[in-house]
């Protein structure tokens, strides 16, 4: 293989590959803040519930 | 199912480009002018069609919206609307990195380079402007408007190195030129990699849009608990 720009090409790889795992990252976190945000509401609206009937 | 699909997108995207990258390094033969960095063409190009098809996805979905009013429609265009943008992003991204070998400079208002960039400002607007509004209908609506007038920027992206001559070179795959530009060696190469984005950006769709419905499950409960209170 010719290696005539090897590291450019090696960055190019790198940075294409960061910036999906970057947004993969993002996505995950996202993920776990909205379930928690999630089970905070529902037992909130349970709380909310509970005090109607009393 | 939808996490199964998702992983199995994901599965089968590692695979192929594993496959993918064996070929592009052991079996491609080289550029006679660039040296080793035209590879990054194999992830440069493909990374900019599949964002294009993303938005025209997600413009299908903002119409059925409009069309609709069903809330799914518009939780699908904003999922592919965000994907896409990444991949718009690693398209920039590594064209600039090449650029800087081959033209010498990291980037210049060329035609493509320049609606390349306003796509991106444009789906990058839309997200922001989603995070901005509250009211959902509202929010769905103007997102829609938006998607729509974005694709007309990702038309001129598309056809801008037919229309105007500038730096960036024009169409080399056969499905536009008609044959003869490129290799069909790397053609395969290059086909194997879209397949390959395309599956990730499938399965970063799907988590993302499940995502998209437990943000509504959460609204509609605040609405809920307001009434209640």
């Amino acid at each position: 293989m010719d290696a005539r720009n090897f590291t450019f090409m090696f960055y190019g790889f790198l940075a294409a590959w960061l910036i999906v795992l970057l947004y993969v990252i993002v996505l995950a976190r996202r993920g776990a803040r909205l379930k928690k945000e999630l089970e905070d509401v529902k037992r909130i609206a349970g709380e909310h519930e509970h005090a109607d009937r009393h | 199912m939808r996490e199964k699909v998702a992983i199995g997108s994901a599965v089968a995207a590692a695979g192929l480009l594993t496959y993918n990258l064996y070929r592009m390094f052991m079996v491609l033969p080289d550029e006679a002018l660039q040296g080793a960095i035209y590879r990054i063409l194999f992830f440069h190009a493909p990374a900019a069609l599949v964002g294009m098809v993303g938005y025209f996805v997600a413009l299908t979905f903002s119409i059925l919206y409009l069309s609709s009013k069903n809330f799914l429609y518009d939780s699908l265009a904003a999922s592919l609307v965000e994907v896409s943008l990444v991949f718009s992003v690693v398209n920039i991204v590594t064209g600039s990195i090449w650029a800087r070998i081959i033209w010498g400079i990291w980037w210049t208002w060329d035609y493509r380079l320049t609606s390349a960039l306003v796509c991106i400002l444009i789906f990058f607007g839309y997200l922001i402007m989603r995070r901005a509004i509250d009211e959902p209908t509202q929010r769905a609506r103007l997102s829609a408007a938006l998607c729509i007038f974005g694709c007309v920027d990702v038309v001129i992206v598309y056809k801008s190195i037919e229309w105007f001559r500038n730096q960036h070179p024009g169409p080399v795959l056969d499905f536009r030129t008609g044959g003869g530009h490129m290799d069909p060696a790397m053609q395969t190469v290059f086909g194997l990699s879209f397949l390959a984005i395309l599956l990730i950006a499938l399965s970063l769709v799907l988590i993302r849009t499940r995502q998209e419905a437990l943000a509504r499950e959460i609204d509609s409960l605040r609405r809920l608990a307001h009434t209640a209170a």
